[in-house]
């Protein structure tokens, strides 16, 4: 499985994503330029984390426009898999790949820590390696992490299924002390309706080694991974001839 | 007649900040007066600030060698060797003035002036600290810049993506007018390719790089860092620079991008004094003379004329001197990242800076007079009448406290014991993913990729020590910081210091100078580090009252294996808990005696380097031989205090302690006491016959505590709580002073 990791200018958890997917997987993995419209050939997109455009006018409003962007809603389009981590979740809703949005904080400070998160959701791609119910532990580090969305897309959202991760507390609660930014419903990661983008605010990337603090986060991009080589087996299988 | 020749008068450098005495000196330099351009340059190169006129005598003392010192004093930053082809690149600097006029400002400019110190000697940052001091609490300003300074170092660090791992915050009266941010940065370099700030080259390019210059921090170097504070200082706020972290983002990787290419001769940031210093200086190192063409300054504002220009403080800006020819590919790496580059002048051998605005010579000043002949004094230093007053501490008058456990409830909820995870909890320390010891424990550890090794930081000073005898207290943020990143499991490598202090006209704040850079020289040699960098900052005085004497110590170690990084939290239940080290009957400058008497009084603790040097050795044996599960350095509030934070600290599980407490001393002196070389160690049962024989062989002292069990602290006879009564002490008393929560 090939990856391509998006630098807009301002992003700053790229290099980490990179470092978690070829240093601690062994994945093949590249780099993607935001003014380069060209996706590299990439099985999975991952906008990474950080500040891109300096977060000026609003978290995400500006890397939209980038060129890259336009092939990436392409891709999405097309199936293709697409991860948001922190800045890049808030760059998917300012995309309209992924519904609702970020606003800041409820507590209106930037906040750093590791947290609890309760895997609501094994049917997508990113977590379907991880088991439903499971508490993962991975950090947050934001300002503007607090998901809102009308009430209607809300309701849409956990009919179908569409919250894969809840901030909740050690034992699984999903619980207010238990929400670090006041995000509705806890939650803390989503997906579209066609399951293949996805978009969080905790950054697995930053566990993903065990002297970091543990390795959590590396069950989402394992998933992804598997999930990958499951449809590519079975797209040969269909193709192969004589069967 | 052209404004540029008409000259000024020893009024204009009066209002400059120039002495009659330096104004002359300057003339007689010249063979004539300088113009108003000229006054402008002169007056900042002559600062304090840029000068170190009142310190550089001193700061000659310093020990700055070393094996593996790569670069001493004199650059950007300090570099040394860490093996593996690598090098850390470290330096400390001071945001006082401009953090306490406009605190998100100031303490975001702060973090931004000293990365670009690091990333300038083609390092890659990967982690700051700072030591932040505040008044306080009950002054009505305090939390106002407590949430400003801490929100300007989150608000630059965390957009710049290099984490903010660690540091200090202190809260005490003496800082009411005169808070200090100072501001570390560590970064990665290869040893071979270190870069300099040193022009070369006949009619090599000096290439402007970065954001546009505006009217911004216009004299913040000579009026505002090198002036005394009066009423109405708020009205100094144009003289404060104003952040942009990503423009700085843009700015870091596309330098670090052209260093990748052969085309960089030397390379300075413009920070103090701007475009003047990082020329002039640049010149100076190198033994040339540069010119520079104003018109092709990129500005954002119209109509600016050369004293503006040369001396705004416009953030984010770089100076490089490039080989002649390469001029395209640094245009090239800064056009991909949308950055401002421009041609505004060339090096020469004349030995001048002269400055070109509109085809008009309109500045000639040679570089020495403005570097090397400028003023150094060695100012009077006089000891305060009531240095031998304030040391005594008549113990029959004190008396003991009723409940030794509401005591220490008391310290754990003092500001500057209590948990600090309210400041850290707003800063990414995470980002680059090589944190390995989070904020929260003695030092903080960081590993370096590609290696099996790590780094761990600390910074450290008691100002109220220092107040009392700037020499101990010097000693003492010396070999405190080395003792905690031996906690860490590291052995020390170098330092950096930001010397804050007062106005260095006044001789007893010279004489509190030259103690602490002799407390520093002692502690340094004995501890066996260098001094590879660091920044001095006076005239911190408000209406004449000046700061305590804050000598900050940015220590760096090196773990040779990443394995061996120690926490000071209790790890299992059942583990021995040791003392290393000895306990006396001292509590001169103790937090103790401030909560208790609301004085800074007596002695401060006994500090015999050779004792605290044995004490560290034992420690750093005893990591490496794998003994030790948790190792935690005594200071403030003392034994108990440690203990209990050994008990509360941990970010996963706390524990509880059983501890047997003999002695005969005063039961406050031994529980609340701040004896310096000392460390808490927990280790399994197994190991303490060994840690014993390591003890006895370097004559240090040895005692055991107790043991690590159970919910609570107990140190009987005086001390009897519930562990999670500690933590909820400790843990909100921060949140609940900033933001009256529970």
């Amino acid at each position: 499985m090939r990856w391509g990791v998006v630098t807009f200018p301002g992003s700053n958890d790229d290099h980490d994503t990179l470092y978690a997917l070829d240093r601690v997987l062994g994945e093949e993995v590249v780099s993607l330029w935001h003014k380069d419209r060209d996706l590299k050939q990439v099985d999975c997109v991952v906008l990474p984390g950080g500040f891109s455009y300096g977060d000026y006018l609003r978290c995400g409003a500006l890397a939209r426009f980038s060129p890259v962007m336009e092939s990436i809603i392409q891709f999405a389009a097309a199936g293709g898999l697409v991860l948001g981590i922190c800045n890049g979740f808030q760059v998917l809703c300012e995309a309209g790949l992924l519904p609702g949005a970020l606003v800041r904080n409820r507590g209106l400070r930037f906040i750093c820590q590791f947290v609890h998160l309760r895997l609501e959701d094994t049917d997508t791609p990113f977590t379907c390696r991880c088991t439903s119910g499971e508490v993962l532990t991975i950090p947050i580090k934001h300002g503007e992490g607090c998901y809102v969305a009308d009430p209607a897309t809300l309701d849409q959202l956990e009919r179908n299924h569409q919250v894969v991760l809840r901030y909740v507390d050690g034992s699984g609660r999903a619980t207010a002390e238990a929400n670090p930014n006041g995000s509705l419903n806890n939650i803390a990661g989503i997906v579209n309706r066609q399951r293949n983008v996805f978009g969080l605010m905790p950054h697995p990337e930053h566990a993903s080694e065990k002297i970091q603090g543990g390795e959590d986060g590396l069950k989402l991009f394992r998933s992804a991974l598997a999930a990958y080589t499951e449809r590519e087996h079975r797209h040969a299988a269909s193709v192969a001839p004589g069967h | 007649m052209s404004q540029h020749t008409v000259t000024v008068t020893a009024a204009d450098a009066a209002q400059h900040g120039l002495s009659a005495d330096e104004y002359e000196r300057i003339c007689r330099s010249l063979g004539r007066a300088p113009n108003v351009t000229e006054l402008g340059v002169l007056s900042v190169m002559w600062s304090e600030h840029c000068s170190y006129k009142s310190s550089r005598l001193l700061l000659k003392n310093l020990p700055t060698q070393g094996p593996r010192v790569l670069q001493g004093p004199g650059e950007n930053a300090g570099a040394i060797d860490i093996g593996n082809g690598l090098a850390v690149v470290f330096k400390m600097e001071s945001h006082n003035h401009p953090s306490f006029v406009e605190p998100y400002q100031g303490a975001a400019t702060g973090v931004g002036g000293i990365l670009r110190d690091i990333f300038t000697m083609g390092a890659r940052p990967i982690a700051n600290l700072n030591s932040l001091r505040f008044g306080a609490f009950e002054h009505p300003r305090t939390r106002y810049l407590v949430n400003g300074v801490v929100a300007g170092i989150g608000g630059y660090g965390n957009c710049i993506g290099v984490p903010t791992v660690g540091g200090e915050v202190y809260f005490d009266a003496g800082y009411n007018e005169n808070i200090l941010v100072n501001a570390f940065t560590l970064g990665i370099a290869r040893a071979d390719k270190i870069f300099r700030a040193r022009a070369a080259g006949l009619g090599n390019p000096v290439i402007y790089v970065g954001s546009k210059t505006g009217r911004d921090g216009i004299h913040g170097a000579s009026l505002l860092a090198s002036a005394e504070f009066s009423a109405g200082e708020e009205e100094k706020r144009p003289t404060v620079q104003v952040g942009d972290p990503f423009t700085e983002k843009l700015l870091l990787e596309a330098c670090l991008e052209l260093m990748e290419q052969d085309a960089i001769v030397a390379i300075q940031d413009m920070g103090a004094a701007g475009l003047t210093s990082s020329s002039v200086e640049m010149a100076s190192r190198g033994g040339t003379g540069i010119v520079l063409d104003l018109d092709r300054v990129p500005v954002r504002e119209q109509g600016m004329t050369p004293y503006e220009m040369l001396l705004s403080e416009s953030q984010e800006r770089m100076l490089i001197v490039a080989r002649a020819g390469r001029e395209d590919v640094v245009r090239q790496v800064f056009a991909k990242w949308d950055l401002d580059v421009s041609v505004v002048g060339t090096v020469t051998d004349d030995g001048l800076l002269r400055v070109v605005f509109q085809g008009e010579e309109v500045a000639r000043l040679p570089i020495a007079l403005l570097t090397d002949d400028a003023p150094a004094y060695a100012r009077p230093s006089v000891p305060p009448p009531d240095f031998d007053e304030r040391q005594e501490l008549n113990f029959d008058r004190l008396p003991l406290p009723g409940d030794y456990t509401k005591t220490l409830l008391a310290l754990l909820d003092a500001p500057n014991i209590a948990s600090k995870a309210w400041v850290y909890r707003q800063y990414d320390h995470l980002v680059r993913g090589n944190t390995i010891v989070a904020p929260g424990s003695d030092a903080a550890v960081l590993r370096i990729k590609g290696t099996n090794k790590a780094v761990a930081l600390s910074v450290d000073c008691n100002s109220r020590y220092c107040s009392l005898d700037p020499y101990v207290g010097a000693m003492i943020a010396v070999v405190e910081g080395a003792r905690n990143v031996v906690c860490a499991g590291a052995t020390p490598l170098g330092i950096t210091d930001c010397l804050n202090f007062g106005n260095p006209e006044k001789p007893a704040i010279m004489w509190q100078f030259a103690e602490s850079i002799q407390g520093i020289h002692d502690a340094c040699v004995a501890i066996g580090v260098p001094v590879v960098s660091g920044n001095v900052s006076f005239y911190n005085e408000t209406d004449g009252r000046a700061i305590p004497p804050t000598p900050t110590i940015a220590m760096v170690g090196l773990l040779d294996e990443i394995e061996r990084h120690t926490t000071q939290w209790f790890k299992a239940e059942g583990d021995v808990i040791v003392l290393l080290g000895r306990t006396r009957e001292e509590l001169g400058g103790s937090e103790y005696l401030t909560l208790t008497r609301g004085v800074v009084r007596g002695a401060p603790p006994w500090i015999d380097l050779a004792v605290e040097k044995q004490v560290q050795n034992v420690c750093m044996q005893a990591i490496v031989e794998g003994l030790v599960r948790s190792a935690h350095d005594v200071s403030d509030g003392g034994l108990a205090v440690a203990l209990a934070e050994c008990c509360v600290s941990a970010p996963e599980q706390r524990r509880g302690a059983m501890i047997e407490l003999q002695g005969d001393i005063r039961p406050d002196a031994l529980l609340f006491g701040e004896s310096q070389s000392r460390i808490i160690v927990s280790a399994r049962r197994q190991h303490l016959g060994r840690l014993r024989e390591l003890a006895r062989t370097a004559d240090v002292p040895l005692t055991v505590l107790g043991e690590v069990r159970g919910r609570r602290l107990v140190i009987s006879p005086l001390i009897d709580i519930e562990v999670d009564e500690l933590w909820q002490v400790w843990s909100t008393a921060l949140p609940r002073r900033m933001d009256g929560e529970a």
